[in-house]
């Protein structure tokens, strides 16, 4: 029987099926990081459980991690609290873990594949919704919760129900200054948030395999914003190209072995998908989110939804508190929203490639006078230390950008870095949630190019046109 | 795990699609490092009109009257009922345990985003997703009669003195609910062929067990 990528990472991780249906899967790879993953290890201590398998595991600080005056540690008490609770843990159980004076630190699903930790064919679970980011290697990666975060410390292994097959389609070709973040914008604003539930969306077409392993990763990164937790994209030399040479990646006579296995790491010609969804990229615009779901999308040349439209839909009434939560009106102009704050960062848009974009567009220009602070966050120490190796750290600084050092930052503002009530910020993270960025702050979310042009101009503008 | 236990309470309903889990628990909250204590900061941000941390005494803080929570004839509800795609975003179980330890029980809507809903029989929350007719029956029966609705997972039913509906629900979750299994010890019993397994895969592909 023909199988996608899907059904192939799936039965190579079989280990048992119950008659109720559920599956026992086994798991590869667990990233763990500070937020969710202290009352699991409680939880393990108090059934008195040991970890299954301490080499599977790679733990990294960074929701909760100061991206300024790194030498003088946490100083939020409650965060110094977790992240010790962190260290403790992993250093009483000898688990891999990469500290904030660490040149690897960085955003989990930055440094896992940046270390060859993560690697094609592999099963992958976080405690983290964005863990989808590392089906770009070809690996089954899904976001858990605590709970089964223990489960997998404890077992090595997950009860799981398999999803149904996606297949998202994508052709022709990108226009310049049109990226995976716009594509996975397109795609989410299509299909909608909820449009990927109980699917394991697996992204095809010539345009994906023209994307580079970093582009991959933003578009896989968002599958979660569509609703399905695994988004894939097949092996080619793309994916061995980039994950040959990494420090944990296998050497020698493994790789070849390594390598032959992972080539046959693609869904099989003329497979069946539950549902197919075919979109032609070649005319698509680069997209901003105006609104407070990531679905709620437009091109950044045109204007907000019109209510007139929207007049027997149920969805009118969100998009008036949409409007109403980001200070927005019904058919205003794109480039009419003025900002406060760019934010550029995340596990979706951190990497050497985003930072090269961004340098790019904001050389020898100043930021504009209405921006109160423009922040850039690098995805690891690694991404940092090469950054500055080509010279970006003196393009952003000189332009007016504040050069941070890696963490999460400002896409969730658990550390100090946050929008204030009614702040409005060009973010290339990933939600744009009430609140996300801070207490009544306005998110939009674009890519790092738009983000850029944004904060040169002082307000949105086509990113082609300057 | 405890077990579930039939629920008949007034229902509180808000009339709102697509609730992430960063509006049922803000990430400030989520530094705690227990399992316990989120039902104060549940919905936080639409709850209270100032904002707030962890640690703070939250009874000294301003409540948004107008919030659903905050209305009187919804005291001492079991039972949430939402629109849907509930609990999107985020994999914060934080969120389930800000909903347990509130009070909640049960949560009805027309459907639930895939790590949420997982992450509610992890902890006794039982998730009800209905079909939109009877979704829509629901709320009319709550919102204008504000109807005590008795939940029955054994023989899946949702009633009250004017309608009764049946829920689906898979097997194995109900029974994990109904009677308060320990996923883990379940797991564990087929410990030998978790290491056989192992054993299998580590001479196949032994790159991705390498010793660290």
């Amino acid at each position: 029987m023909k199988k996608t990528l899907y059904d192939k990472l799936w039965d190579e991780h079989h280990i048992h099926t119950y008659e109720n249906g559920y599956s026992l899967i086994y798991i590869d790879k667990h990233l763990i990081h500070e937020v969710t993953s202290p009352q699991a290890f409680e939880g393990l201590k108090h059934a008195g459980r040991d970890i299954w398998n301490k080499n599977s595991i790679m733990a990294v600080p960074d929701h909760n991690v100061p991206t300024i005056q790194r030498d003088d540690g946490i100083k939020d008490p409650i965060s110094k609290l977790q992240v010790d609770a962190l260290n403790k843990n992993c250093k009483n159980n000898d688990l891999l873990k990469f500290d904030l004076d660490d040149v690897r630190q960085g955003i989990v699903h930055v440094v896992g594949p940046e270390q060859g930790i993560l690697l094609p064919g592999m099963t992958v679970v976080c405690g983290d919704s964005h863990t989808s980011t590392h089906g770009a290697l070809a690996a089954l990666a899904f976001g858990i919760g605590t709970s089964e975060v223990e489960h997998v410390l404890a077992t090595q292994c997950l009860l799981q129900k398999k999803s149904l097959n996606m297949n998202i389609k994508v052709d022709g070709e990108m226009s310049k200054y049109f990226y995976s973040k716009d594509l996975a914008l397109v795609i989410i604003s299509q299909i909608g948030t909820a449009g990927g539930t109980g699917y394991a969306i697996e992204y095809t077409g010539s345009a994906i395999k023209n994307l580079s392993m970093e582009s991959r990763m933003t578009l896989c990164n968002m599958t979660i914003e569509a609703g399905a937790t695994t988004g894939l994209v097949a092996v080619d030399d793309t994916t061995i190209e980039y994950v040959q040479n990494r420090p944990y990646a296998p050497k020698e006579q493994n790789l070849a072995e390594a390598k032959k296995f992972w080539k046959n790491l693609i869904s099989d010609h003329g497979v069946h998908y539950d549902k197919t969804i075919n979109i032609d990229i070649s005319k698509s615009s680069p997209m901003i989110t105006w609104g407070t779901s990531p679905e709620m999308a437009v091109n950044v040349d045109g204007k907000l939804p019109d209510l007139e439209d929207e007049k027997f839909s149920d969805k009118r009434q969100d998009l008036i508190n949409a409007f109403n939560y980001m200070g927005l009106k019904e058919k205003q102009n794109v480039n009419s929203i003025e900002l406060d704050k760019i934010f550029i960062g995340s596990c979706t848009n951190s990497r050497i490639e985003d930072l090269r974009i961004v340098a790019d567009i904001v050389k020898n220009k100043k930021i504009a006078k209405n921006i109160k602070s423009a922040i850039i966050v690098p995805g690891s120490g690694l991404v940092k230390e090469e950054a500055e190796k080509e010279g970006l750290d003196k393009i952003f600084m000189k332009s007016g950008f504040e050069w941070r050092s890696p963490g999460c930052s400002m896409c969730l503002g658990m550390n100090d870095d946050k929008l204030s009530e009614y702040e409005r910020c060009a973010s290339t993270s990933n939600r744009n949630f009430e609140g996300r960025q801070g207490r009544l702050g306005r998110t939009h979310l674009v890519s790092p190019a738009t983000a850029a042009a944004a904060a040169i101009h002082g307000h949105f503008v086509d990113v082609r046109d300057i | 795990m405890e077990k579930f236990k039939e629920v008949s309470t007034v229902a509180a309903y808000i009339d709102r699609k697509n609730i992430d889990t960063d509006a049922i628990i803000p990430k400030q909250y989520l530094k705690a490092v227990t399992r316990d204590g989120f039902g104060d900061n549940l919905f936080d941000d639409w709850r209270y009109l100032e904002p707030g941390n962890l640690g703070d005494n939250h009874s000294l803080r301003k409540k948004n009257p107008e919030f659903f929570l905050n209305n009187s004839k919804f005291k001492g509800a079991k039972i949430l009922v939402a629109g849907d795609n509930f609990g999107c975003g985020s994999s914060r179980e934080h969120a389930v345990w800000a909903l347990m330890d509130f009070g909640f029980r049960v949560v009805i809507s027309s459907s639930f985003a895939d790590i949420f809903y997982n992450n509610c029989f992890k902890n006794g929350l039982l998730p009800i997703k209905l079909e939109q007719e009877n979704y829509i029956k629901i709320i009319g029966d709550i919102k204008n009669k504000n109807n005590i609705l008795t939940i029955n997972l054994n023989n899946q039913t949702i009633s009250s003195k004017d309608i009764f509906i049946k829920f689906d629900i898979d097997d194995r979750r109900k029974e994990v609910l109904v009677n308060g299994i320990d996923d883990i010890s379940e797991t564990l019993k087929l410990k030998n062929k978790i290491i056989e397994y192992e054993n299998k895969q580590s001479n196949k592909t032994p790159w991705v067990f390498n010793e660290k």
